[in-house]
This record gives C-alpha cells, sequence and structure tokens, in this order.
C-alpha cells in the first residue's frame, strides 16, 4: 500500500533553534492507585521537585503550561502554592500529545520575550477521580449532538475508539496478536528495574494473549494502567538551564505538535485507517532534527494501548510501512536491544500520565541519571552495570545521545520530540 | 435551549434545536431515507454531518438520498462495555461499512464509512452467535432504528441478498 507523500510541508521550525532550550528539571509524584489527595497537591510536590532538579528556585520559574481535560487544577493555583509570580500561563484541553506540543509552546513564548522559564505539568488522579478509562460518571451523560455518531452505538472509550484502526492494521499487513503482546512483554520487563512503577512483574506473551477481552482487539493486559500522579518538565534555554546545573543536558532538537491527518475530525473517512498521524509528523520532525531514526539511541511511543507504540514506530519510519509487528517483536525495543522503548515501563506499566513521563525517562537517559537498583557508588552516582539479563537490575542504555518521544492523542493526531545530549 | 430527545437502550440522546446538520440527518433517518449532504458544486458527498464541504470549505449542500449497502471495511467486538446502556447487550459490535456510493473517491483510501452497531433485520443488537458470522469483507445492509418521529439511528445488518465472502475476515484470536 502506497501513500501521497507530504515532503512538500514546509517544516518552518528554525532551525537556530535546535539545541537552543533544554528540559533543565524533571518531576514525579509517585504513580499510584488512590493517591488520596488533590490534583493542586501533587502538581505542586512535581513542579517542586522539578525545580530542584533544576536548581531553580520559585523566582527562577515565571511561566507555566498544564494540560487536562478538566481534570486537573489551573496553574494560578499551583503557582500560588509555590511562591511563583507567572509573567505567562496558559491551561490547555488535551490528553496524549500534548507534552511535546506544549514544550514547542513553551519555546516559542520564551523566544517571545513573553517569559524566561516555563513549568510544563500533568497532573491527574486517572484512576480515583476521573478514570482514563472512560468507566464512572463519564460514561453515563447524556448523548448530545455530534456524539450521536459514536456514543451512541457504544463507541466511546478510547480503546473502542482506536480499535477500528488496530483491527484494519492487522488485516492490511498480517500482524498478529502474538507480536503487538510483545509491547507490553519488553515495558514490563522494562518496568521490573523501575522501583516507581505500578506494575513490576514480567508478564509472557501468553499472559496478555489470555487475559479477558476489552474491546476486540485489546486484550486487559494491551490496556495502560489507569494511575493517579503528578509530572512536571522545566523548559528553558540551553545556557540557563547550565547556570542552574552542571550535568549534562537534554536539548531539544525538533518539535512536532499535534500533526494530523486529513479530515482529523472524522479520519475513518480520508484512510488508509491502518496509518497514524506519523506518517506526516515525520516530515516535519526528521528534516528539522537534521538526523533519522537510525541515529536514534532510544524511543519513547506513547503506550495508551500496545498497538499505539507500534503504529507509530512504524510511521515514524523506524522500520517499513507494515513491519511494525515485526519491529516490536524481534528484540530491537527491549533493554539490550538496538533501540529500547519506554524504558521506565511506560504507560502500560509505570504509570498513565497522557505522556509525560517518557519524555521524564528519556531526560534521564539522556544525563545518564537512570533512577534503576543498581549500586550507588562512593560519590553519590548510580553505577550502572548494563546487565540486562533477567536477574539484571540495570535500566540505563550505554551512551545515549538521540531520544525520540512520539506523542499519541488518536490515530489522526499525534506530536513528536527529538532530544539530543548536550 | 430547546432540543429534541430519544431514549435508546435507556440511554437519553439529545439534538439541539440550532444544530441543524444533526437535527436534519436524523429526521431523515427517522422517515426511513439514508440521506446525506452532498457539494453541488463538486458532487461530492460526505459523513457525518458537516457545516461545509470537507474538501472545498463550501457552504453549499443539500440533502440527497444515498444507498444503504456497503462492505465491512474494520470493526471492533466491545466484550467490556462502559456506558450503562450497552453492558446488557455486549458483547456488541461497532461496524464501519464502506458504502458502494463514492468508494475510493475523491482519493484512492477514502469512502463513506457509516458507523453503526451489527443488529438483527428487525433492529435489535445482534445475539452473540450472530456476532461471529461478521468481519472485514462481509457485505451489509442498513437498518433504521427508529426511536421517535424525529430522529432514527442507522444501523447494519447482514445483507442476506447479497453474495458473502466464504470467510469474512476477523481478529485471528476468536
Amino acid at each position: 500500500m502506497t501513500l501521497s507523500s507530504v515532503s512538500d510541508i514546509d517544516a518552518s521550525q528554525p532551525k537556530h533553534l535546535a539545541d537552543k532550550y533544554a528540559i533543565a528539571g524533571i518531576g514525579e509524584t509517585a504513580y499510584l492507585r488512590g493517591s488520596n489527595r488533590t490534583t493542586r497537591s501533587m502538581a505542586t510536590e512535581a513542579i517542586s521537585k522539578a525545580m530542584a532538579d533544576a536548581g531553580m528556585k520559585a523566582s527562577d520559574v515565571d511561566g507555566m503550561l498544564s494540560y487536562s481535560s478538566g481534570d486537573s487544577t489551573f496553574s494560578p493555583f499551583i503557582a500560588g502554592d509555590l511562591g511563583i509570580r507567572l509573567n505567562f500561563y496558559m491551561d490547555v484541553f488535551g490528553g496524549g500529545s500534548s507534552t511535546e506540543a506544549l514544550i514547542g509552546i513553551a519555546i516559542g513564548v520564551i523566544e517571545a520575550g513573553m517569559c524566561k522559564t516555563v513549568a510544563i505539568f500533568r497532573s491527574m488522579n486517572g484512576f480515583s477521580q476521573v478514570r482514563i478509562g472512560g468507566t464512572g460518571a463519564r460514561s453515563a451523560v447524556p448523548v448530545k449532538g455530534d456524539e450521536m455518531h459514536s456514543r451512541a452505538y457504544g463507541w466511546q472509550a478510547a480503546g473502542q475508539m482506536f480499535a477500528p484502526t488496530f483491527m484494519r492494521h492487522m488485516y492490511d499487513y498480517g500482524t498478529t496478536p502474538e507480536q503487538v503482546a510483545m509491547v507490553k512483554v519488553t515495558h514490563s520487563q522494562h518496568a521490573a528495574r523501575n522501583p516507581k512503577a505500578y506494575y513490576k512483574t514480567p508478564v509472557t506473551v501468553d499472559d496478555v494473549l489470555s487475559s479477558r477481552f476489552i474491546v476486540k482487539p485489546l486484550h486487559l493486559l494491551d490496556c495502560c494502567v489507569e494511575t493517579d500522579n503528578a509530572n512536571c518538565l522545566i523548559i528553558t534555554r540551553a545556557e540557563r538551564a547550565r547556570d542552574h546545573a552542571d550535568r549534562p543536558q537534554a536539548l531539544i532538537r525538533s518539535v512536532v505538535g499535534r500533526a494530523c491527518k486529513p479530515r482529523i475530525d472524522m479520519h475513518y473517512q480520508h484512510g488508509p485507517i491502518s496509518t497514524v498521524a506519523g506518517h506526516y509528523a515525520k516530515e516535519i520532525l526528521w528534516p528539522n532534527a537534521g538526523l533519522g531514526p537510525e541515529d536514534v539511541d532510544v524511543t519513547g511511543a506513547y503506550d495508551a494501548f500496545t498497538f499505539t507504540s507500534m503504529l507509530q514506530l512504524e510511521d515514524y519510519g523506524f522500520c517499513k510501512k507494515g513491519e511494525g509487528g515485526d519491529y516490536v517483536s524481534n528484540g530491537t525495543i527491549r533493554l539490550g536491544g538496538k533501540r529500547p522503548n519506554n524504558t521506565a515501563g511506560g504507560h502500560l506499566c509505570e504509570g498513565y500520565t497522557h505522556g509525560i513521563n517518557m519524555v521524564i525517562e528519556n531526560v534521564r537517559q539522556l544525563r545518564g541519571e537512570v533512577d534503576d537498583t543498581c549500586p550507588i557508588g562512593p560519590d553519590g552516582k548510580r553505577i550502572h552495570t548494563h546487565d540486562y539479563s533477567d536477574s539484571g537490575t540495570c535500566r540505563a542504555v550505554k551512551d545515549v545521545n538521540v531520544t525520540a518521544n512520539l506523542g499519541w492523542a488518536m490515530p489522526g493526531t499525534g506530536s513528536a520530540m527529538v532530544m539530543v545530549k548536550g | 435551549m430547546a432540543q429534541i430527545t430519544a431514549d435508546h437502550l435507556g440511554m437519553t440522546l439529545t439534538i439541539e434545536d440550532l444544530d441543524h446538520e444533526n437535527k436534519d440527518f436524523f429526521a431523515y433517518c427517522a422517515k426511513g431515507d439514508f440521506r446525506l449532504q452532498k457539494n453541488p458544486n463538486n458532487g461530492l458527498v460526505r459523513y457525518p454531518p458537516t457545516t461545509r464541504c470537507p474538501w472545498t470549505g463550501d457552504p453549499d449542500s443539500e440533502w440527497v438520498s444515498v444507498e444503504g449497502k456497503g462492505t465491512v471495511y474494520s470493526y471492533n467486538e466491545v466484550h467490556h462495555a462502559i456506558q450503562p446502556a450497552f453492558k446488557a447487550v455486549a458483547p456488541y459490535m461497532l461496524l464501519l461499512v464502506e458504502l458502494d456510493t463514492q468508494k475510493g473517491t475523491p482519493s484512492e483510501f477514502e469512502g463513506l464509512r457509516i458507523a453503526g452497531n451489527l443488529v438483527t433485520a428487525d433492529g435489535e443488537m445482534a445475539p452473540p452467535e450472530m456476532v461471529k458470522q461478521v468481519g472485514i469483507g462481509s457485505r451489509m445492509r442498513m437498518v433504521m432504528k427508529k426511536l421517535t418521529d424525529e430522529i432514527a439511528l442507522p444501523m447494519w445488518t447482514i445483507d442476506e441478498d447479497a453474495e458473502q465472502p466464504a470467510k469474512p475476515w476477523r481478529y485471528a484470536q476468536e
């Protein structure tokens, strides 16, 4: 199957911004089912930790961005709690794919002289308040207007909405359930080396395929975990990041924010539905990065479902179109493989954050500061063994210079980012 | 805000009076007439209802009757229903049926892919044994599930008069 190229897209991010901005600070709460506190409380913790990580005080942060679907706390409350006086803030509507898009926006507002440092946060009680899987109060509200063409048919939850794309990929390319299950198997092996992960027990292909069906082709273990947590990233110019913290920095090389397929309102009309937004986004991501998939050491392909990682890795060009099933099951994406994916366990195992924890993990990989359980040396730094055998505890990848995050909103919309060590 | 409402499987459906596109669409359905908006300037028909032609942005449109026949393009099969209304009818099927009308137009991968549940010929949600018969490639015909004089939902049932594939494509693990 061929699809028209979009190489005439004007990839207009000025290349002079490549590597000029850094993710200076990262912060996260525990990943829980039952936080027993507000999104406001969790957000202040995550931002506070990110500021400490960046070596910054409240007066060093003057911008704030957040995303939610009405299930979080707005920036002014968070900034107030932390003693931050804002020169800029905005709270946007959105879930997956927001992280990378907001990083691009943060760079833009700093370039515009509107502020100097932006804290981006996502705080959610995705288990104990607004269930991310769509159960609870949201499932019972009346069907209204345009929803008459979806929710009226019992077509509402993310898995239900995406499943026709997953199914059609299997039809078009012969992708097998066993291949796709390897995404969960691999991420569970990674999570076993992450003390913070919600699910730390490795699973097998049989475990995935024998778990109950949620919506064909998704078994329970093809779906991510719903958790309560907050994450934060602090974005500022690279030299400012270096002024505050002496360490290898995670520099932002290239960003794509919510690139869409045609007819995003109803992408099933346009097709082919087994192709996702990454097909378009890659025409911005790689040219602006000045490198390609073959140069990437670690990926963070959004795993709301096992299929979403596979589809994105394929459409961003990590393998040929239609070969995603092989790519995710041939050893490439596991620790010790050529290009590990979601080394902290991702949404399937670590916790569900709408994408931001996958960026945090790649920052850690680029810095060489992965928080696994390898022994800590006399200088207080972890001595990574790079032992990826079943008995090993290491999840730090050797010599990471380039990472890619592939964010997913839905089959028709995605965001992405390349970071480099600098 | 005035609105029309209907009950389907115990769930409330609402369309506000100012939502002319959806009101017209479902009102035609209630008359047993499946109509879609056509841009008279290029002849292209679209689904679901929109305010303008998605290919040109043209505001002109007219409702034209379209034959409710096509082939299953993709589907899902819900085993864990989350909406209360659907718990009693699981497993149920959501079908995307590609109409014969305008298939592959205006570009190779485009088509009118109409959503709907798999139902019996008289519009009831399909029993489990019927769900197992339908997959990608199955030939379907539209059935209107009439709820009120103003709202009917387009649904899909097996087209008994059509030539069916020997084995429609279904998910591997049955």
